[in-house]
């Protein structure tokens, strides 16, 4: 177990490097690899803190499909760096005052003891001993779908009208755009297909023109 | 407060343990890339046999050695790193997709006996781990394609993460049906629920009927289709299909680095190979457990269905037709998507219905 603390020094330094180096890379795709970084230890951190689910789910989310899709999008981007940094100074002030309240709730957070004491002392469900043999995926279940399955079923629900939103956004239906009909192609038979035709010797047929497929 | 450790102390707490994970890891590496040199000879060998070709056979007997043929002539080139490329990335790439295939390997268990070590690790969540770093291959394929500063590589890259994405989704669902049935996301548990099943039920020894194979019919056909979408095997390699992109996301490597990426491809499909058998073959599990068959240990069940497993990916290749690029899509979205979501809401009903669950 004294391997513990190493590993987390490691996590936890890469982790704020890497955080550090999202916004200090000219590049945004090499931002967005660091924010994969990023991610990567993370989930380390959350192995360190015995919630291996939680962790394999952070990078199954974030970095498999998420990330995927921000790389993707910033690949596909032609970024102008000058021009990118022109307004800089104009939007400093702003960018400072925001940080500056993100800073505020993060000491807060961080000393939660100060503001009210004791809040960690009753978790709202009772935690399993580490050697219950109840993973904490099962742990996790347990309160998922009995006191917390309305929150999470208005989750899904949320997600699933912002999924049919980005659909209803981005569906249009082109004219003259020929598309397959497999079920169409699969059903030509020998009726449809092939004209059989008797020529006589020395005759031509020149076939009817063909209704449009 | 500050602590002093001896040095019996930091030997025993980071250097043992260090040591004793770097044997197994460097064990099983060793063995799964000699298993992966000869796996790519077989699939060679199959390809040729149904073109009725003789394949790779002048290195060693039978052509053996054409595998460390290769790897000596890729390792001795002289590697070229395109002038408009974005070095570093261009260089990590291959890196990051060898290393995370080899890594999935950490949690397979090849058997399970009263004595040995049969797995890396045997995480609880084993089967998410190995969801988890096969869904990050893509960024090995995206990261080239776009270090190499060149349209086929770019291209290729664009359709390789469209697919992977795509066919994830299904393979998610897939796992959750296995998941379902088995009531546990550790791999060990998955093959040990297999030891009962609609065999059992009828009163015939544990055989192979009790595998998911047969339980699970629908979604053992959609994961193999599945995992060959996700590794860019063929009748799905549109993201190299050399016909159009030369050789799409690996155009612009040579040399060591594009070992590495053919290395990478090779393992995750050992790898899909290895979860196929684990989650519907039965793992380790002899077909019939009768006398003379349960002697035989363990590991050489498991490495014969892998090879099967293999086999079937080889004929799959030599006999199918590359897709097109929107039939794949509509594979994946269309056919496979609702295919195993109904499937995941059936199984759990028929599993609660009669009270099957676990």
């Amino acid at each position: 177990m004294t391997l513990a603390p190493a590993f987390f020094y490691l996590f936890a330094f890469v982790t704020v490097a890497a955080g550090f180096m999202v916004i200090a890379a000219k590049n945004p795709v090499h931002a967005v690899l660091f924010l994969i970084l990023a991610f990567f230890n993370a989930a380390g951190l959350f192995v360190l803190l015995g919630a291996e689910f939680l962790a394999m789910i952070l990078v199954v989310v974030y970095v498999g499909a998420v990330a995927v899709l921000f790389l993707f999008v910033v690949m596909m981007l032609d970024v102008d760096f000058a021009e990118l940094r022109a307004g800089f100074m104009k939007n400093a002030p702003l960018g400072a005052f925001i940080g500056l309240i993100l800073l505020a709730e993060l000491v807060l957070v961080v000393g939660f003891q100060m503001v009210r004491p004791g809040a960690l002392a009753a978790p709202s469900a009772p935690i399993p001993a580490p050697g219950s043999g109840i993973t904490n995926a099962e742990a996790i279940g347990r309160v998922l779908y009995t006191k917390y399955v309305y929150y999470f079923q208005g989750a899904g629900l949320i997600l699933l009208v912002a999924m049919i939103g980005a659909i209803v956004l981005t569906l249009r239906h082109k004219e003259g755009v020929k598309r397959q009909s497999i079920a169409a192609q699969v059903a030509r038979g020998k009726k449809t297909a092939i004209d059989v035709v008797q020529v006589a010797p020395g005759a031509a047929i020149v076939p009817p023109a063909r209704a449009s497929q | 407060m500050v602590e002093v450790w001896s040095w019996s102390e930091i030997w025993q707490g980071f250097l043992w343990p260090l040591l004793v994970m770097a044997f197994w890891s460097v064990l099983l590496l060793v063995v799964l890339l000699v298993v992966i040199a000869f796996l790519l000879l077989m699939d060679r060998k199959v390809w040729a046999a149904v073109q009725m070709r003789r394949g790779p056979n002048v290195v060693g007997p039978f052509g053996l050695l054409q595998s460390f043929a290769d790897l000596l002539k890729f390792v001795l080139k002289e590697p070229l790193i395109p002038a408009g490329s974005d070095k570093g990335v261009f260089l990590l790439a291959p890196v990051v997709a060898s290393v995370l295939a080899l890594a999935a390997w950490a949690v397979i268990p090849v058997n399970e006996d009263g004595w040995g070590r049969w797995v890396i690790s045997n995480l609880n969540v084993g089967i998410l781990y190995l969801f988890a770093i096969s869904s990050l291959g893509v960024y090995g394929v995206i990261m080239g394609g776009w270090a190499s500063n060149s349209k086929y590589a770019f291209l290729g890259s664009l359709r390789s993460a469209a697919q992977m994405v795509s066919y994830e989704v299904s393979i998610g669902f897939v796992i959750i049906t296995v998941l379902l049935c088995v009531g546990s996301l550790n791999m060990t548990d998955i093959v040990n629920a297999q030891k009962t099943g609609i065999g059992t039920r009828y009163g015939l020894p544990a055989s192979a009927l009790d595998w998911y194979w047969l339980a699970l019919l629908p979604m053992f056909i959609v994961f193999f289709i599945s995992a060959l979408a996700e590794t860019n095997r063929p009748p799905f390699d549109l993201p190299e299909a050399e016909s159009e992109l030369v050789a799409g996301f690996m155009v612009e490597y040579s040399s060591t680095p594009y070992l590495l990426f053919m290395l990478g491809e090779y393992v995750a499909i050992t790898t899909m190979c290895a979860l196929t058998t684990i989650m519907f073959l039965g793992g380790w599990l002899p077909p019939l457990s009768v006398a003379p068959l349960t002697w035989v240990p363990g590991i050489f069940w498991f490495v014969g269905k892998v090879v099967l497993v293999f086999f079937m990916f080889a004929m799959v290749k030599a006999f199918v037709p590359r897709y097109r690029y929107d039939q794949l899509m509509r594979l994946g979205w269309k056919v496979f998507l609702p295919l195993s979501l109904i499937m995941v809401v059936a199984v759990a009903g028929v599993l609660h219905v009669f009270d099957l669950a676990p």
